[in-house]
């Protein structure tokens, strides 16, 4: 009972190699992350800073199936022609691409209010910004919690 | 493209409500990210651009991503102003437009 195991062939080696293997063909679609969504965000928002507020995000905290799960945004504001929510932008950061939505509105909405569904590719953080019409950024962010995420599966 | 569109607009409005609108497409909103059963993505065929004009005037509109979850639901709120047509349209990324109306009816 002397010999010495070859290190190429003992059953952990072999088991590591197979798992290497496997990481390797398992080759992901590219990912957003958070750095890819600040990107996003400082696009949308030209740079200027975003002040947390005003915006109320509703989406469920806990999601089943991430294929289409429902969300709102609701933004404090007399939608007034002088004072009104000119756009609502929804970002992700762990989905394909980190943007979800631009919602274009009007004093003729009457109300800061949009709703839509969304698919979530992993349990991650979800923002919402809502530019004025004086120009300033107000956001509201949301953790999101998926047990059976979307856009990859067959 | 010739999907069903659902259109829910309150019956009757009085001058000033603000009255909410809720939209759907029949629509896959194909991501480009899924592989089909021969192993290759299947391409992007997502609705970009989501627009309702009142009476000619753009109220609302939405630029989609393919985050937006299949069967695009979009809902929004207008101020009623005069009985009229809201004009609805929904924009694929192959250039594509189906355009839906609805009639408003303002007291």
């Amino acid at each position: 009972m002397n010999e010495t195991p070859i290190p190429s062939l003992t059953r952990r080696g072999a088991l590591a190699a197979a798992a290497g293997a496997l990481s390797l063909t398992l080759v992901r679609p590219a990912r957003a992350t958070p750095e890819k969504m600040k990107a996003v965000i400082a696009a949308f928002t030209g740079g200027k800073p975003v002040t947390e507020g005003r915006v109320k995000f509703d989406i469920t905290l806990l999601v089943e199936n991430g294929n289409s799960v429902p969300m709102s945004v609701l933004v404090e504001s007399p939608m007034s022609a002088q004072d009104h929510v000119t756009r609502i932008g929804v970002f992700n950061e762990k989905n394909p691409l980190p943007d979800v939505a631009i919602f274009h509105l009007t004093p003729r909405c009457g109300r800061a209010q949009v709703a839509s569904r969304m698919r979530l590719n992993d349990t991650q953080m979800i923002t919402a910004i809502a530019e004025m019409s004086d120009g300033t950024f107000w956001s509201a962010t949301s953790e999101v919690i998926v047990t059976l995420p979307a856009c990859v599966e067959e | 493209m010739a999907a069903r569109a659902l259109i829910n607009i309150p019956k009757g409005a009085r001058k000033g409500d603000v009255v909410e609108i809720k939209t759907l497409l029949s629509h896959p909103m194909e991501t480009g990210f899924r592989t089909g059963v021969d192993g290759r993505l299947v391409p992007r065929d997502i609705i970009e651009k989501f627009v309702c004009t009142y009476n000619g005037e753009v109220v609302f509109s939405a630029d989609l991503h393919p985050a937006i979850a299949a069967n695009p639901f979009v809902s929004f709120t207008t101020v009623a102003m005069e009985s009229g047509a809201l004009v609805f349209a929904w924009t694929d990324n192959h250039g594509e437009t189906q355009v839906q109306t609805a009639r408003i009816d303002v007291a």
